[in-house]
């Protein structure tokens, strides 16, 4: 079982999108650790998480990923995920 | 004679598309959002305001949202940036507002300086309406009432200026009149009270004052009965509205009688 705690993220020369650990991906999705599996695309990580097809939008590396380009985008080691939608407010 | 106030000759303008309702809402505070939609209909609001937050990991992500109560296409969403100290996470957030909705440009930009007073950090703001305008954001943009400020961000293109009238949630009602008037006088764009109302009378108050608007939610959303209340509030902002269109006798010192002088007897 990947854990968080036993991955030195600050290693170099780690191509991205490979896996660091017993071939587990570490991102963090709205600022927590959260193990990706092997390899995920953002449509995937929203499915895992149980936000396919809901209404939110997707930031990694504060960089907006349209909705059009969920499919495609390929999640990297160490990307800072946030997955945000619409709540009451004033 | 049938007079209506909200008639298609004084259509709220903002960013070229008019409103009929002069009435802005908040969404925050409510008991649920059943009640959040009834108040929202008391109001008779067209723009809502909205917050951008995380999804909760781990809840439901099929329970309701505020966007199956208030479906984009019936009301104007109005995202907000609110919870953002500084013009870097306020334009993030605007531009998540602007994927969630599909390319929606309106956004409500505040920039706050501190959790006491929930004032606006004015620099910031200035710095993020500017990277908005210059990204194409309808920026409508709380501010304080400073005259001067509310020059510079029409200036920069804001498409509304919405100054507080008391501190958020304060319920102080107008506490600055003489400010808003300034504002008012000199405005080219909308200018709508944002924050500070506490009951019907402030709202119509700000609305004798010529304000174009209110925007609220506390005043409502913590009300007794918040439907009520919205319902007191959509009537006091046609009133208000109505009595400023109407014109408003002057201020005298000494009485006038109503009826004749002539023709008494004795």
């Amino acid at each position: 079982m990947a854990r968080a705690t036993s991955i030195d993220r600050s290693r170099p020369g780690q191509p991205p999108g490979r896996c660091r650990y017993n071939g587990r991906m570490q991102i963090t999705l709205n600022g927590h650790p959260h193990d990706c599996g092997q390899s995920a695309t953002v449509t995937q990580l929203l499915h895992q998480a149980g936000y396919a097809g809901r209404r939110v939008a997707v930031e990694i590396n504060h960089e907006i990923v349209p909705r059009s380009l969920h499919d495609g985008h390929e999640l990297r080691e160490g990307d800072r995920v946030e997955i945000v939608h619409a709540i009451g407010g004033g | 004679m049938n007079i209506k106030t909200f008639d298609s000759t004084d259509p709220l303008i903002i960013a070229g598309k008019s409103y009929g309702s002069r009435l802005l809402t908040g969404t925050g505070k409510y008991k649920d959002l059943d009640e959040t939609r009834r108040a929202t209909q008391a109001a008779g609001a067209e723009i809502v305001t909205a917050a951008i937050r995380r999804v909760n990991l781990g809840q439901d992500p099929n329970a309701p949202s505020l966007l199956d109560a208030l479906p984009p296409n019936e009301f104007t969403l109005l995202p907000n940036t609110a919870g953002c100290y500084n013009a870097v996470d306020a334009v993030r957030t605007c531009k998540l507002a602007r994927e969630l909705l599909d390319g929606h440009k309106l956004v409500k930009l505040e920039v706050l300086g501190d959790e006491r007073t929930l004032f606006p950090d004015v620099v910031e703001t200035l710095k993020a309406a500017e990277q908005l305008v210059a990204d194409g954001f309808d920026v409508m943009v709380y501010t304080s009432d400073d005259p001067i400020l509310a020059r510079k961000l029409e200036e920069i293109g804001c498409v509304a200026v919405m100054p507080l009238a008391a501190p958020i949630g304060s319920g102080l009602g107008i506490q600055n009149r003489y400010n808003l008037l300034e504002i008012i006088e000199n405005a080219k764009v909308p200018i709508i009270v944002d924050a500070g109302v506490g009951t019907a009378s402030d709202a119509a108050i700000a609305m004798e004052l010529g304000c174009d608007g209110v925007l609220m939610n506390t005043a409502i959303a913590g009300a007794k009965d918040p439907v009520l209340m919205a319902h007191a509030m959509k009537l006091a902002i046609e009133a208000g509205r109505a009595a400023f269109r109407a014109g408003r006798i002057p201020r005298k010192r000494f009485a006038s009688a109503s009826s004749p002088i002539d023709g008494t007897i004795g």
